[in-house]
């Protein structure tokens, strides 16, 4: 790879300094960012580990929330039992992303400030209505993913924690890709009531996207048959070797009715 | 048996530097003051080469040299060659394009080689890369072998009109055209074989390192033949006489066929060590692996199968499109034709056979043998025929091939082969009994129930290993005999060296080897050690491919090992004074008959060493003998697999619910080695038939270029196999051996395709049958079904 | 040069790299640990895989920097001087390698899957398990076996 200048902060404020430079990069789990480099499919000036700051990875259960740090492994969300008890649907996501070790090294923080279409914790910040605290402010899930590795994110903004609001069942069921263990598709479903929601990753040209006409069918009757005769339309549906839109679409619908199951509907 | 002698399952004596992280593969190895190369490579699959600017990448730091086709030229380096000459029907030879080292004028796929950076540091070389200036002229080009022959289709060669390699032809089509007349009835498929990319975990590697003291080279090489490989550069690309030149292929980590062939890369890195005046080392990214290691199969089959009224077969017929790539790569002449039409009989006897092969350049990869080499290819054809004719005629699979099968021997095939051995029918009836066939409905109503599809799929393999004689070989166009050395040199202490041209590169040559000699010798394994993969050592040797370390490098061995004992024996004649005829060697002991006078192995050893007691006028000092072993004919090892699947409906993935793999090796060595082998085929095998597929997009662009996009088996991909054993000896070597490293993945394709299409319910299915291709497949079903 | 000071298979170690030196490089290349392997450049395939503070990673996608004052143990680290670990034992034992390039990885994987899904493995765990390391050679049929009969061997008291 292309060289570049090493930074270790020790906190977040002198991380957002350095990340206000150009050619800049956070260096989270390194899992996406290093193979870029490797194979210089990318070159920076200077890379910022965000590995020295304090506090970043914690995980708590505050009231009705999860509050995850956006430096909390994978493996340790997936095996925390404080994210077992209070959402249990995210563990099991956590669980499914990469194998066993990316999940040692990558972080929540980093994959969802990559915001690859195929990553799978994307689908549960959108399924779950979170909100991404920054240090500059608090993006909701809706309004944070843009587009393929598009995020709402500016110059120096840098991810702190991810707060989950907690359903009252849910569940994400992925069909990985054959290949690179991605999701070629990827359902997140949550209900909590009063709203029903539903993120598919993996499928989306334009990244993860909610399928509404499925959250309306659920929300009257959160099972499996309510989603029965819905078609997922191939529009705006990825297409490459590994599935055409015709099989993605139909993979949606049968992740979102196995989610829906597993979820307990 | 002894706990080590031949059938014994040994622990491996090379697991210990494995296990501890002490091998030494060739990107372990430094040399003093060596220098980094890397390539330039085409991001066109199709181009001429206008024009290569490389004074900017010359001033970058660190670089040593920036050599292109030029250079390579200015050195009359001969061009990389294909060794087996195949003639096309009309007598005309084939049509070789050039190809040298690094391109001149024009690059044939992405990838190709187009310039090399010599620098201090790997960093240095690659920065540099990036500057090297190549003013392409974009051609169209044609990555689809189907199209290759096309008149608008681009022109590769200018030497090959309409991209033809060659038009081949094997067999009697008079005779098959008659036995087609009388047919009542013929199953015909259309058969794509896919292309596969051999990805050996260890990429390919190479240092080459020029002594001018002595004016000698030394190449490490990644090779699976190392004298063949020193061979290739010394005669025909000619960058230094054969006895100055050392080859050594140190642990090598997997080849699969893909480390036979001489490469580029190694060819430069000695030709610019000279240059450059230190040692040049290369290790290949993964990604340039994709792009430039040899590429295996890639078939275009239609093949037609015509029965008479009770399911025998009358005659085949075959016609296959085969893709070799940019350039003919070193064996890849030979894999689509005499690798590949011999094997078309299978286990049955047909009366009459013709099989044609078009070769065909395209804008890829070159193609050439990859574990199987064209075996694979050829059992696909015939069983899926088989499977696809019984299903057509309301038999039972299993019943179809027991009317057909080859029951006495020797028989000559239509294809040339002539098959010594094999009981057919008993691999058959043990597969059938282990997999539980005869329970085959229950379970699949047991699937059904949970909303899933089974089928169930044979695969009735033959192949052919060890490839000769020679003579023959030579005849049907090989450049090289196929004939395997050994030496054995004994130390005057007892101790064994065994000095063989096979090559191990997890094939375990070292235990199985040593546990032969110690077999034969009647000494402890840790008295022997094996020495492999050094030209500077190893006499000569032919390398390992095509299964042949057992069936002629082992009995190399054999035929050493004998002269050994032979000569040990005139030795002990005179330590126990009595007549040769008198002494006999037993378990590590010379004796005279009859007698209780006896000398140990060792004894004699340091005897024929000190030769005090012995004329030496008539009987040499010293005890070490060599032979060079030519096998009669190719073995045929052949068996019996029994796949079954359960697919999920919904989503189209196949889940392979059990495998049985019965395989008539002849004689086993050690079966824990074998049924490793047998294991590491089948997963190819799998892999080629549910994962596996390279793709080239229409402008040449190689779409599965990393991991990412290429799906290799993984253990959650595969179950555990039941492997189980028939055996009739091979009559053709000493030891009855018949090889074992490729049958798993010859066998294995056809059995998962034979399964899948059982439970899909029609024969339209791809290969790789992936969980798309099979939802697909689904989905025809169903609008056939509703059609009804 | 940035200078990294860790443990590798309990030596402290002090080693100049460059800041974009991957730790897998440094460890070949800069402290000659060789049976760390490198099959791929997408992070896929495990052959590099270490323990970095007693965590499974792939050492190919980790710079060397990042591991200032890390405990670091590679496959040379397994063994306890001449006596293997019970993990390389029953690779051997299991014919669990073949030409012994993804070895060094599987193991080290291996022994991570121990600690972290205990001594008594079923074939689906270690099958999921292994996700992230590939093997060409032995169709991963012997290396599920030996990986289940080294974590009843760890049982025993040995050392991970």
């Amino acid at each position: 790879m292309h060289t570049f200048a090493y930074h270790r902060p020790a906190n977040t404020r002198q991380a957002a300094a350095l990340l206000a430079k150009k050619e800049t990069k956070a260096l989270a789990g390194g899992q996406t960012l290093l193979p870029a480099l490797k194979l210089r499919l990318t070159s920076v000036d200077n890379v910022v580990d965000l590995g020295g700051i304090k506090g970043l990875d914690a995980i708590q259960a505050k009231g009705r929330n999860l509050v995850v740090g956006a430096m909390a492994r994978h493996a340790q969300v997936a095996t925390s039992p404080v994210v077992k008890k209070a959402l249990p649907a995210l563990a099991a996501l956590a669980e499914q992303i990469g194998d066993p070790h990316v999940r040692n090294a990558g972080t929540l923080g980093g994959s969802i400030a990559n915001n690859d279409p195929s990553a799978d914790y994307p689908a549960a910040c959108l399924g779950l209505g979170a909100t991404i605290v920054t240090n500059k402010r608090k993006i909701p899930a809706d309004r944070f993913f843009k587009g393929l590795f598009e995020t709402a994110l500016g110059r120096g903004e840098i991810i702190l924690q991810v707060v989950f609001p907690l359903p009252k069942c849910a569940a994400y069921m992925k069909f990985p890709n054959p290949a690179s263990r991605f999701a070629l598709v990827g359902v997140f479903v949550a209900d909590f009531g009063k709203e029903v929601r539903v993120a598919v990753t993996g499928a989306g040209e334009d990244g993860v996207f909610r399928a509404k006409d499925m959250e309306a069918a659920l929300k009257k009757k959160f099972t499996a048959a309510s989603l029965d005769g819905i078609k997922v339309p191939t529009r705006g549906i990825m297409s490459d070797i590994h599935a055409d839109a015709a099989y993605r679409a139909h993979l949606v619908g049968v992740m979102a009715k196995r989610a829906v199951a597993a979820a307990g509907g | 048996m002894s706990a080590t002698g031949i059938g014994a399952r040994v622990r491996r004596v090379e697991d210990q530097r494995f296990i501890t992280g002490r091998g030494q593969y060739t990107d372990d190895i430094h040399r003093p003051y060596e220098t980094r190369a890397y390539f330039v490579r085409s991001p066109h699959a199709h181009a001429t080469i206008k024009s290569i600017d490389k004074r900017k990448a010359e001033k970058m730091p660190g670089v040593l040299a920036v050599l292109t086709g030029e250079d390579v030229a200015a050195d009359k380096l001969g061009d990389l060659f294909c060794g087996w000459m195949v003639l096309s029907k009309d007598g005309s030879p084939m049509k070789a394009g050039s190809h040298p080292a690094l391109a001149k004028g024009k690059v044939r796929y992405v990838g190709d080689h187009v310039a090399v950076v010599i620098a201090e540091t790997l960093d240095q070389a690659k920065n540099a890369t990036a500057e090297v200036k190549v003013d392409y002229g974009v051609l169209p080009a044609v990555a689809d072998l189907r199209k290759a022959r096309d008149p608008k289709a681009a022109q590769i060669h200018d030497n090959a009109p309409k991209n033809t390699v060659y038009e081949w032809v094997l067999g009697d089509q008079a005779a098959v055209d008659a036995a087609f007349a009388q047919a009542k009835h013929v199953t015909r498929l259309e058969m794509v074989n896919n292309r596969l990319i051999p990805n050996a975990i260890e990429p390919r590697a190479a240092i080459g390192e020029y002594e001018p003291g002595t004016d000698t080279y030394t190449l490490w090489s990644t090779s699976q033949n190392p004298h063949v490989l020193r061979l290739g550069l010394s005669a025909f690309i000619g960058l230094c006489p054969e006895h100055k030149f050392r080859v050594i292929s140190p642990d090598v980590g997997g080849g699969f066929g893909s480390k036979i062939f001489i490469y580029p890369e190694e060819t430069v890195c000695i030709w610019a060590s000279k240059k450059v005046g230190r040692p040049v080392r290369w290790t290949a990214e993964r990604s340039e692996s994709f792009q430039a290691d040899a590429h295996g199969r890639d078939h275009v089959t239609t093949g037609e199968l015509a029965l008479d009224a009770n399911g025998k077969m009358l005659a085949l017929r075959v016609k296959t499109l085969a893709n070799l790539g940019g350039y003919l790569s070193t064996f890849s002449s030979a894999v689509p034709t005499f690798l590949y039409a011999p094997l078309l009989s299978g286990q049955y006897a047909i009366p009459a056979i013709v099989c044609e092969v078009d070769g065909v350049y395209t804008n890829t990869a070159p193609v050439d043998a990859y574990r199987g080499a064209g075996r694979p290819e050829a059992c696909f054809v015939i069983e899926r025929l088989v499977e696809v004719a019984a299903r057509e005629l309301n038999m039972d699979p299993a019943e179809l091939r027991r009317r057909n099968f080859v029951t006495q021997f020797p028989y000559q095939t239509p294809v040339a082969s002539l098959y010594d051995a094999g009981d057919y029918k008993a691999s058959l009836e043990k597969a059938i009994q282990i997999a539980d066939y005869k329970n085959f409905g229950r379970r699949r109503q047991e699937s059904e129930r949970r909303g899933k599809l089974r089928g169930v799929g044979f695969s009735a393999y033959i192949e052919a290993c060890g490839v000769a004689p020679s003579n023959l070989v030579g005849q049907l166009g090989a450049g090289v005999g196929l004939w395997e050395s050994a030496e054995i040199s004994v130390t005057p202490t007892g101790m064994v060296e065994v000095l063989t041209g096979s090559h191990s590169h997890g094939q375990s040559h070292e235990t199985t080897f040593a546990q032969l000699v110690s077999d034969r010798l009647g000494i402890p394994m840790n008295h022997i050690s094996v020495v492999h993969g050094d030209t500077d050592k190893v006499q000569f040797g032919m390398g390992t491919y095509g299964s042949r370390s057992g069936p002629v490098g082992m009995s190399a061995i054999v035929v050493a090992v004998d002269k050994v004992i032979a000569k040990a024996k005139k030795v002990a004649a005179h330590i126990l004074e009595a007549a040769e005829a008198d002494i006999e060697f037993k378990d590590g002991k010379f004796t005279v008959v009859g007698t209780d006078k006896s000398a140990a192995f060792g004894e004699i050893a340091l005897a024929a060493y000190v030769a005090h007691k012995f004329p030496t006028a008539e009987i040499e000092p010293g005890l070490k003998e060599h032979a060079f072993y030519d096998p009669t004919n190719f073995t045929f090892p052949a068996g019996t697999h029994i796949c079954e699947v359960e697919i999920d409906p919904q989503t189209g993935v196949t889940e392979i619910a059990n495998w049985v793999a019965v395989d008539d090796f002849g004689t086993v060595i050690n079966p824990m080695v074998v049924e490793g082998q047998v294991h590491g085929g089948i997963a190819q095998g799998v892999g080629q038939a549910l994962l596996e597929g390279c793709v080239y997009d229409d402008s040449g662009q190689l779409v599965t270029g990393s991991y990412m996009d290429y799906t290799m088996p993984r253990a959650d991909n595969l179950p555990s196999f039941k492997v189980d054993y028939t055996t009739t000896k091979c009559p053709s070597n000493p030891l009855g051996m018949k090889g074992c490293g490729e049958a798993g993945a010859i066998a294995a394709p056809v059995a998962l395709i034979n399964a899948i299409t059982n439970a899909v319910g029609h024969e339209d299915v791809p290969m790789p049958a992936t969980s798309k291709a099979v939802w697909h497949a689904l989905q025809k079903t169903e609008r056939r079904k509703a059609a009804e | 040069m940035p200078t990294v000071t860790m443990t590798v298979n309990g030596r402290n170690v002090s080693v100049d790299v460059e800041p974009h030196t991957l730790l897998v490089q440094a460890l070949r290349e800069k402290l000659r640990l060789t049976g760390t392997h490198v099959g791929c450049d997408t992070s896929q395939c495990g052959a590099c895989v270490v323990h970095v503070n007693g965590r499974a990673i792939k050492s190919c996608t980790m710079l060397a920097v990042q591991a200032q004052g890390a405990d670091v143990i590679t496959i040379e680290g397994l063994a306890n001087g001449s006596k293997l670990h019970p993990m390389q034992e029953a690779f051997r034992d299991n014919h669990g390698l073949q030409c012994g390039f993804c070895t060094p990885g599987m193991i080290m994987s291996a022994v991570d899957i121990v600690k972290r899904k205990g001594n008594d493995l079923d074939e689906h765990t270690i099958r999921e398990e292994l996700e992230g390391n590939l093997c060409r050679c032995t169709g991963y049929h012997n290396i599920v076996k030996a990986i289940a009969a080294g974590a009843k061997a760890m049982k025993s008291g040995a050392r991970a």
